[in-house]
């Protein structure tokens, strides 16, 4: 019998939670079921057909693609330079210390989402691309960093033992032994997060960093919702076009 | 129990009743005494897990001994600072019994890896931009007949020819002693003579050492005139080849024994965890 | 062994291909750093420097007056309903979508291996109404309900609702689908109805594995939660948003501080209670 209480007690207190939850919510629910709400949706969701597609328009929003795509790959580029310069400590090879306070750091650079780095990175840099490439670039360092340090404990140590052995220097041991070895995962992780990054990259504009996402919010603050169904699909494509980039690049470089 | 002795010259190797041990305080050698001149060629024979790899890494100054006094090329390594060892370590080679071969690494670049304790870093990384001396690393593999894999991936390449490779970098290495185990296990009996000729030719030539530890007790006898048989971590004798009969090869081997072929390679001896020397 | 005569000089094969893929990149990361408006220059600029000062004065210490700190905790709340409303939503979304999508059920697959056309259709179409789900990412569901709808707090909890529900429905498929389905197929053998089927046959086998995702899935909706305030949905992240707006660096830390440790509990709460599920 006390065995089936258990998840009866543990299903009660979840339930009990959610019902906190749902009664420190504003009310909104009552207005957002209701005809008017509902009716004013729709209307909503067909003025975005057909999406705005005039020439001048297109073009800006071609150019914001690109700028977008740009945010991701140097963002994602400097990143996995400085996640593997951070990965070296994060993986013991000076010490405990070093591991000690790169892991914290690399923890601290993840914790925050993108969209935090960039409105911080907007103060410091002023709106456009760069807080964004800024914002890409310190977050995924976090990620890749940890990463690249698990890759890097995980490498077998013969090779480089054998070098180190015979007098080969620290460094060139490394390129040597280490880096051929951990190099496919270093691409296949650093590919996949540039896959993220895009996703990314396009909503960081939403604070003011450039790209699809800062004509997404203009044209959303104006109402101008077959401009934002526009963008939307661009980013949908642009989306798509890096994943199957992405994939390709990956099967071909790790092979 | 025999010891050769040493001659009078000092830059000689040798082991003075030395001891290593496992970390549970086994020995993985006792009281060992051994002395080689400069140039000689020596075969190191024995069972498997008798210790053999733990003597060539103890020449290699790759451990430590917990007792006994070791000489390599006339300095006492451990009694050097960790710079001044480092660099006696670049005038050893210690090949290991499993190539280290980093698997997408090319052909090219792992036999040149054996020029790197002369590169400065910087050498090192031009040479993986694009290879420094590809003529070095092509007649190095062409003495084992493997001149065509130059740019293969090593992960492309059978047990045998990664063998090879591994002893192409013995070649293009300026080492002054050679301490290989069991470097041709993978090696058709043909194939294994010839590779052990180069590296004995190589190591007359040059002037250096050659201590090789092997598995098939024939191919020991056929090219080496020393011999030294490793049992349990001792030495059960250090003798010219000619003194060396069945009855010896029975007292080391046991029922192992097994001239006619070249065995299999060994299974690893127990891995020997030792606080990091390096 | 001899060499094999080769006149003329070696080249290295591979170093054709690497020059021209690190020209492209170079061609392709010029423009990409121009359109990034890449300038690091600009971090020192006047304007930058006079705003990045402001802020960090006010950095340290934290902002921790009581009413502040009051604030903060009812805005911490706040984003932990949205994310646990939010996902509440997602999974009654996502699973009728599931069990309906799923091959686990399908009884036209039993006697054949095949599944029936129309079934596979319906089928087919339920994965993809899934994959549109989470083709939008959730802030712009945010954005679209704040701004469109005037909703504040609920648009969080709608667009999760949503994105999530396309995300969970994906993988409980999955999860339904690799665990072992011969209790559920067996009960559609014996002829029991396919919700039967599923509570008896593939809730057991499939619910520790649901419910640890879902979890997780909660753990990553908060921090979906902090994020769409900055949108306007609310929470933490709408609090952030405004003390960013004033440069007011300690609250901007206090914040900061509090979402890192909010991470951290959800990471613990859901650690322990996947652990108790399994």
């Amino acid at each position: 019998m006390m065995l089936a209480l258990r998840p009866l007690i543990g299903a009660a207190a979840a339930l009990a939670f959610l019902a906190a939850c749902i009664a420190s919510l504003s009310g909104d629910w009552a207005g957002f079921f209701s005809r008017e709400s509902a009716a004013r949706m729709l209307e909503f969701v067909r003025g975005f057909w057909p999406p705005a597609m005039e020439g001048a328009f297109l073009l800006k929003v071609g150019s914001a693609s690109l700028e977008t795509l740009a945010i991701s790959l140097v963002g994602t580029l400097f990143a996995a330079v400085g996640g593997l310069a951070l990965a070296l400590p994060a993986a013991g090879r000076w010490g405990a210390l070093p591991r000690t306070l790169s892991r914290l750091l690399l923890n601290c650079l993840r914790a925050i989402p993108e969209l935090v780095w960039a409105a911080l990175a907007v103060i410091a840099a002023g709106l456009g691309p760069f807080a964004g490439t800024l914002a890409l670039a310190v977050h995924t360092t976090g990620v890749l960093g940890r990463l690249f340090a698990e890759a890097l404990e995980n490498v077998p140590p013969e090779p480089v033992e054998s070098l180190r052995r015979n007098g080969a220097g620290a460094v060139a041991a490394f390129w040597y032994a280490t880096f051929p070895q951990v190099l496919p995962q270093l691409t296949s992780y650093s590919l996949y997060r540039w896959e993220i990054n895009i996703r990314a990259a396009a909503i960081l504009g939403v604070v003011g960093a450039g790209g699809l996402g800062q004509m997404l919010h203009f044209h959303l603050s104006l109402f101008h919702v077959q401009e934002t169904a526009s963008v939307l699909a661009a980013m949908v494509v642009l989306v798509g076009l890096v994943d199957a980039l992405s994939n390709r690049l990956r099967t071909r470089m790790t092979a | 129990m025999g010891e050769a002795t040493l001659s009078a010259q000092d830059p000689g190797t040798r082991l003075e009743n030395v001891s290593v041990d496992y970390v549970s305080g086994v020995h993985a050698l006792a009281g060992v005494g051994l002395a080689f001149t400069p140039r000689e060629q020596v075969a190191i024979i024995g069972p498997s897990g008798a210790g053999k790899t733990t003597l060539l890494q103890t020449l290699a100054c790759a451990l430590k001994p917990a007792s006994g006094e070791l000489t390599v090329l006339g300095e006492q390594p451990w009694r050097m600072t960790n710079g001044a060892r480092q660099r006696l370590r670049q005038r050893l080679f210690l090949a290991p019994h499993v190539p280290p071969l980093p698997p997408r690494q090319r052909v090219v670049h792992a036999v040149l890896a054996g020029r790197l304790p002369q590169w400065s870093a910087w050498r090192a990384l031009r040479s993986l931009i694009y290879p420094l001396d590809l003529e070095a690393a092509r007649d190095a593999l062409a003495r084992f007949r493997l001149e065509d894999k130059l740019f293969l991936r090593c992960d492309r390449l059978s047990g045998g020819e990664r063998q090879r490779v591994a002893l192409a970098r013995v070649i293009t290495s300026r080492a002054e002693l050679f301490l290989l185990d069991e470097p041709v296990s993978s090696l058709d009996p043909a194939l294994a003579h010839a590779a052990l000729e180069e590296l004995q030719t190589e190591a007359a030539q040059r002037g250096a050492g050659l201590i090789v530890s092997l598995h098939a007790v024939d191919l020991a006898l056929a090219r080496f005139s020393r011999l030294i048989g490793v049992k349990a971590g001792r030495i059960v004798f250090d003798l010219p080849r000619d003194a060396i009969d069945d009855q010896r090869l029975i007292e080391l081997y046991g029922a192992e024994l097994d001239t006619s072929l070249q065995g299999p390679p060994d299974e690893a001896a127990p891995v020997i965890k030792l606080s990091r020397c390096i | 062994m001899h060499l094999s005569a080769k006149p003329h000089a070696l080249r290295d094969p591979a170093w054709h291909g690497r020059l021209t893929a690190a020209v492209i990149f170079v061609v392709l990361l010029g423009p990409a750093f121009y359109l990034t408006e890449f300038n690091p220059a600009t971090l020192w600029g006047e304007a930058s420097l006079r705003a990045t000062r402001r802020f960090m004065e006010t950095f340290v210490p934290p902002a921790h007056s009581l009413e502040f700190l009051a604030l903060v905790a009812q805005a911490t709340w706040k984003t932990v309903a949205i994310a646990t409303v939010g996902t509440t939503l997602a999974m009654l979304i996502a699973f009728p979508l599931a069990l309906a999508a799923t091959r686990t059920l399908s009884v036209s697959q039993l006697a054949t291996g095949r599944m029936a056309p129309v079934a596979a259709i319906i089928r087919t179409a339920v994965r993809w109404v899934l994959i549109g789900l989470r083709s939008v990412p959730e802030i712009v569901w945010a954005m679209l309900f704040v701004r469109a709808v005037g909703l504040g707090d609920t648009a969080g909890v709608v667009a999760i609702g949503i994105t999530y529900g396309g995300m969970l429905g994906k993988i409980y498929i999955e999860i339904l689908e690799s665990g072992d389905t011969r209790p559920a197929q067996a009960l559609l053998e014996n002829g029991a109805g396919r919700l039967q089927a599923f509570w008896y046959g593939v809730w057991p086998v499939s619910l520790p594995e649901l419910t640890s995702y879902t979890i997780y899935r909660w753990e990553c909706a908060i921090r979906a939660s902090v994020v769409m305030g900055f949108v306007g949905a609310g929470g933490l992240g709408q609090q952030m948003e405004l003390s960013m707006k004033m440069l007011a660096g300690g609250e901007v830390l206090t914040m900061l501080l509090v979402f890192v440790g909010l991470v951290w509990i959800a990471d613990q709460v859901s650690a322990m209670l996947r652990k108790a599920l399994a």
